[in-house]
């Protein structure tokens, strides 16, 4: 049993060692707040290893293991046929992973898991980049961001994690972002109750990675749902749910201005990236309202 | 007890339907056993009572077996070669946790180039990995050393977890008479799974694996250290009980016709049966030689080789692995260290790769070199054993040289 050093309201200790306006954060808290102590966390080693802790000391308390950066999927699998095969239905796994650990190197043991039907909820958290390590291009990095490894600007879009999810007939699958917390909360809630693998792809902006001033994460995560960037929708035993859509798209350059990954664009490329994003939200709505 | 004709793949099922494993996942890669389909059929048909994750990769295999078993029950996976090569990461896991998972490992040769038959190269590459090894001279032993893994591997003084090494295609696909213990014998020598130290239970949370500075990583490594070292003694007692229990010997080393013998070869695994047979033959020609068998390679058994090797003066030490890049194969590294203060002259040979056979005129050629080194009639010995005359000349392709 853990020696409790400091009482705190939820299971996530006060005090973490995150960066400032770290929007992961806002959504281990609210995760777990949602699912309450009978849960078994699975974490890569990614930024959310931060709540796996350090030594003997760990942010979090529930029972959870540190896999490694692939199998995150793999491990909760893992988990989850143990407790089915002691006769326990109830104890919700969750496998808690970054957009690298998840949709480059996860994705197979992810696959597996999906196509299985194994009762896991596996939660994204998409800072788009491998922000623990260093900021390097993900396939989750948007088109034209800059990071350690696309310096000069992604030249290709981003992985949907979500659809690759769908492909896989899952019963429950939904993006969602840090600036909608009742939003989020609602469907882990819906994630928790599904009998089957559910997955969440929850967008969140990194200040250390996308160098813009921490105190604006919540502001970003909002700008993008509203220029486009990200779209808030659930996919619910074949139903397809558009949760918000803007009567007008505000122009990217709101969502973009304040980041210093997109500091280097010019005014051609910030065009071409308008008429990207502009374009790619259309089409997807337009997918989204066919399948639903 | 009855007696059934099984293959090695079928007494490593046998065993792990006995220790009544709960959960298995495994993957058929390639080259595969039929392991995972065994187990899968047991399972299917209600006679084995677990959950079965048909995993998409063995490195999914290894870290479910992982997890499950550190979430409380005994989880069962098997592998050979590029299936074990893809685990190697997991493996740490595994060990470091000190998550007693027992696994055959079906021994074959490692790509490039691709081959799909025995040699001891897969598991060798593992052999600092913190899994205890031990290597199979038939399928008897096959389904006794797992039997005994599970033993050892789960005591509380040991927590580590074990490779129950076979023979590609002279153990896993070679049919033999076995005796299989009853259910309840083996009830009474492994109990039901009971996760000590590390496990997940939201009744009792703990957080596992995170990360640990250089002020601790090392004491971690060393506790890992002292569980082998500790392995030995519950190895002999689980031995002794096995005996008792079973009526079937099984030791960590085992000297054959050693104690006069002039010369000594050493080896592992299913050769170990033909060097036998060569032996005996020699022995009524006169010539004294013999045997010495490894069974428990990790923890690598120095005081029972040191007995066994005692005042010998010439001793082989035959390595179905290439050990590339090293003055010798592994075998022959670790047995020259562990008498490394004793007057022999150790010699060692490669052969058996890719799935060669090694025949009783290989051995014979083995043992005749060493008497003549006994005998001061030669100097050097042949290192690499049945290697054609052409070897080099195989698909060499000259281009742009």
């Amino acid at each position: 049993m853990y020696d409790i050093k400091h009482e705190s309201k939820g299971l996530v200790s006060h005090g973490v060692s995150a960066c400032a306006g770290c929007g992961l954060e806002l959504i281990m808290r609210n995760v777990l707040d949602v699912l309450g102590e009978d849960t078994i966390i699975i974490i890569p080693p990614g930024c959310s290893a931060l709540f796996s802790g350090f030594g003997n000391e760990t942010a979090l308390k529930i029972p959870g293991f540190q896999g490694n950066l692939e199998n995150t999927a793999a491990c909760a699998a893992g988990v989850r046929a143990a407790l089915n095969a002691k006769g326990n239905k109830d104890t919700t796994v969750l496998a808690f992973a970054g957009d690298g650990a998840t949709v480059d190197i996860g994705i197979q043991a992810l696959s597996g898991v999906l196509e299985r039907r194994d009762k896991v909820l596996y939660v994204c958290y998409d800072n788009e980049a491998y922000m623990n390590t260093g900021i390097q291009g993900s396939s989750s990095t948007p088109y034209f961001a800059s990071t350690t490894t696309t310096p000069a600007g992604k030249p290709t879009g981003r992985k949907d994690l979500v659809q690759i999810a769908i492909a896989h007939d899952i019963p429950y699958a939904a993006t969602a972002s840090i600036h909608n917390l009742s939003d989020l909360r609602k469907k882990v809630k819906k994630a928790k109750d599904t009998d089957g693998p559910s997955l969440l792809h929850i967008h969140t902006p990194c200040p250390t990675g996308w160098r813009y001033d921490p105190g604006k994460s919540i502001e970003l995560a909002k700008a993008a749902v509203q220029t486009g960037c990200w779209i808030l929708y659930e996919y619910e035993n074949g139903k397809t749910t558009i949760n918000y859509k803007p009567a007008e798209l505000k122009p990217v350059e709101q969502y973009i201005q304040p980041q210093g990954r997109y500091k280097g664009l010019t005014g051609e490329q910030r065009q071409e990236l308008q008429e990207h994003v502009t374009k790619t939200y259309e089409k997807y709505i337009k997918k989204l309202e066919n399948i639903g | 007890m009855p007696f059934k004709m099984l293959d090695g793949n079928a007494a490593a099922v046998e065993a792990m339907k006995l220790a009544k494993v709960q959960v298995v996942s495994a993957y058929p890669i390639t080259p595969q056993s039929s392991i995972a389909e065994k187990l899968s059929e047991l399972v299917a048909s209600g006679e084995l009572k677990a959950e079965y994750i048909r995993v998409e990769s063995e490195h999914t295999a290894m870290s479910a077996a992982t997890t499950a078993q550190l979430a409380g029950v005994r989880a069962a996976t098997a592998t050979a070669s590029q299936g074990l090569a893809l685990m190697h990461e997991v493996l740490g896991m595994t060990a470091g946790n000190r998550v007693p998972i027992v696994m055959p490992v079906v021994n074959r040769g490692l790509a490039a180039p691709w081959t799909l038959w025995c040699e001891h190269g897969d598991a060798m590459s593992e052999r600092d990995m913190g899994w205890m090894q031990f290597y199979c001279q038939n399928v008897q032993e096959v389904l006794d050393l797992t039997l005994m893994a599970y033993r050892v591997a789960e005591d509380e003084n040991v927590l580590t977890p074990a490779m129950v090494c076979l023979d590609g295609f002279f153990l896993s696909h070679s049919m033999q008479k076995i005796d299989v213990p009853d259910q309840e014998l083996v009830d009474a020598f492994i109990p039901p799974y009971k996760p000590k130290n590390l496990y997940l239970d939201t009744k009792d949370p703990m957080f596992i694996c995170d990360l640990t500075g250089p002020n601790e990583y090392t004491e971690m490594r060393y506790q890992q250290k002292i569980a082998m070292d500790n392995a030995f003694d519950v190895i002999e007692k689980a031995q002794k009980e096995f005996s008792e229990r079973f009526g079937r010997e099984l030791d960590i080393v085992e000297g054959y016709r050693t104690d006069d013998a002039e010369v000594v070869l050493v080896a592992l695994g299913s050769m170990c049966g033909t060097a036998k047979y060569v032996v005996n033959k020699l022995r009524e020609q006169g010539k004294k030689v013999g045997l010495l068998k490894i069974t428990v390679f990790r923890p690598f058994p120095v005081k029972q080789i040191r007995e066994v090797l005692k005042g010998k003066k010439v001793v082989g030490v035959y390595d179905r692995s290439a050990g590339l890049g090293g003055q010798g194969g592994p075998v022959w590294c670790e047995v020259s260290a562990s008498i490394k203060d004793l007057e022999c002259d150790i010699r060692h040979y490669v052969g058996g790769l890719g799935g060669r056979d090694v025949t009783a005129e290989h051995i014979e050629q083995i043992f005749n070199e060493l008497m003549e080194i006994y005998a001061g009639e030669r100097k050097y010995h042949t290192q690499w054993i049945d290697v054609k005359e052409n070897a080099m000349e195989i698909r060499q392709v000259i281009k742009n040289v």
